[in-house]
């Protein structure tokens, strides 16, 4: 099967009151490959998104997108304003018009469904990125850019989250790039891994980024941790290839493994 | 009918209170209740510029409420202030210069300047109400018109304009609505109350509703309400009307928080 580019961006460089937020930065997403954007904060993560969606434009460089690719788009943030009485269902026709059914549809596929009714301000962190999903998959789209997609997860859910998004992407085939500040179990659901910190990094695919200099200095010795996670978890979820890399193996993993741990790094 | 002085007030008051509920409740949302009350400010010194220019009010205070926003946008950019702190500033300021120019113009003398700051709806004309009228009801064809995308892009500014929402082209229409309706608020209640008629029947609609849709047309209610009950409470108790207006509107607020702990008994019972 060939590669069909959904989206790709080309020397992107935006410059902010004097500071250089993104350069020289390229990035593709193909359809029905897993592209996780990761970072320390404040690397440019959410600018790049806002770039690919169109929302912000670069100085330098461009986007490339056939108008026929749908996105669906997750932002990170979700100030919900308590004095906006808002339910589910009304958050779901936000700014389209859904056919019948389609809204129960994308909520039944992220297990949601039994929330349409439920006020939005009354959803648990979880229960909210569920929902914000659901509302992305209305559109029926190529792509799908979630920023943060287990922000406000707790522990056990964040797996929970990474298995319904493969889920979703073997379903609709579509293409997927998320963003993740830190290194935990995104790396057993991510076909290849960016790493930005103003200019990418390294990139490749979960065993090579690991290993690479530029992303050890830049995630110090908790980097080791993630390989250890991932390829603990890598038992558990398909992966046909074995590709196990020699670099970085048994000795550079130190014990540490709280989530809170592999935050601080950011 | 409309000849009764009393009856075009209560039209008057009874109109404002329609249109200001709706746009209210965006204050509310975005928590914008200060920069709501900035506008208000400046509008007296619209009054006054309008005065010394020999132009009519109602354009100057339009003009000079837009000036007025779209400087706050241009200074919460440029200045390196907290948001308060430079509403606070040009809302007094604002306020301040408003009442010196009129002085300057020599046209305020203490009876129209209380009646800018707190209203005088009694003394509006025929043209007035069919001003109110005719502008009340554009404005609320063209806030129907803009719901959608005004809704969405207070939820979400930058998840609306990936899905295509007008974001800029709503922001700029919704302040032009906020012009107009201080400008016709401002015969009511007043400079200086102008922003309770924006926000107390859209929180007393707040607890009340399940949608921002309900909200909105349960807020021009109880607008309509406060403008017709409070008027009629002044001619009972010999009020001023605009400061009666918006005890009424407080009233009725107050009502609004019982009626959920009262419903919610009486369905436990």
């Amino acid at each position: 099967m060939g590669r069909v580019r959904l989206i790709e961006a080309r020397g992107i460089r935006i410059r902010r009151k004097g500071r250089l937020l993104l350069h020289g930065v390229d990035i593709h997403v193909d359809r029905g490959e897993v592209v996780t954007l990761i970072g320390p904060n404040g690397a440019g993560k959410t600018t790049l998104v806002r770039v690919l969606l169109g929302l912000l434009a670069p100085d330098n460089g461009h986007v490339q997108r056939e108008s026929s690719v749908q996105v669906g788009y997750v932002p990170q943030h979700l100030h919900l304003n308590s004095t906006m009485p808002l339910s589910v269902k009304r958050m779901m026709n936000l700014t389209g018009r859904p056919p019948s059914g389609a809204v129960e549809d994308a909520l039944d596929e992220t297990g949601s469904l039994k929330l349409l009714e439920a006020r939005m301000a009354d959803l648990s962190g979880g229960e909210l990125r569920r929902v914000l999903l659901a509302r992305a998959l209305l559109s029926q789209p190529d792509l799908l850019i979630l920023d943060e997609p287990v922000q406000g997860v707790d522990y056990i859910g964040e797996a929970d989250m990474y298995a319904l998004i493969a889920e979703i992407v073997a379903r609709h085939g579509c293409g997927v790039l998320m963003v993740s500040h830190d290194l935990h179990i995104v790396m057993a659901a991510t076909d290849r891994v960016v790493c930005l910190n103003h200019h990418i990094c390294c990139t490749g695919v979960p065993q090579e980024v690991v290993g690479h200099d530029e992303f050890q200095r830049l995630f110090g010795t908790r980097a080791g941790v993630v390989t250890a996670l991932y390829q603990h978890s890598h038992d558990h979820v398909h992966d046909p290839a074995s590709v196990v890399q020699p670099a970085c193996d048994e000795d550079a993993f130190p014990r540490m493994r709280s989530v809170e741990e592999v935050k601080d790094a950011g | 009918m409309l000849d009764d002085f009393f009856v075009r007030a209560l039209l008057v008051a009874a109109g404002v209170g329609c249109v200001a509920g709706p746009l209210g409740c965006f204050l509310l949302w975005r928590r914008m209740a200060y920069f709501g009350d900035t506008m208000a400010h400046s509008a007296l010194l619209g009054v006054a510029l309008g005065m010394v220019l020999g132009s009519s009010p109602v354009l100057g205070v339009f003009t000079i409420v837009i000036v007025t926003a779209l400087s706050l946008l241009f200074l919460q950019r440029a200045v390196h202030l907290a948001s308060d702190t430079l509403l606070g500033l040009l809302s007094h300021t604002a306020l301040a210069l408003g009442v010196v120019v009129l002085a300057i113009s020599g046209s305020a003398n203490g009876h129209s300047l209380l009646g800018y700051l707190f209203g005088d709806v009694l003394a509006v004309t025929r043209m007035d109400l069919a001003m109110v009228w005719v502008g009340g009801l554009i404005c609320l064809a063209v806030l129907a018109y803009i719901w959608r995308p005004l809704v969405a892009l207070t939820v979400h500014e930058d998840l609306a304009r990936a899905e295509g929402s007008p974001v800029e082209r709503c922001q700029i229409i919704y302040m032009i609505l906020m012009a107009g309706a201080v400008a016709a608020g401002m015969k009511v209640v007043g400079v200086l109350l102008v922003v309770a008629m924006l926000i107390i029947p859209a929180a007393a609609a707040q607890s009340l509703s399940r949608t921002p849709e309900q909200m909105a047309v349960l807020a021009a209610i109880i607008g309509i309400i406060s403008g017709g009950g409070g008027l009629y409470g002044s001619l009972v108790l010999d009020t001023p009307s605009g400061p009666s207006i918006v005890v009424m509107a407080g009233i009725l607020f107050l009502i609004s928080l019982l009626i959920q702990p009262i419903s919610r008994a009486l369905e436990s019972a």
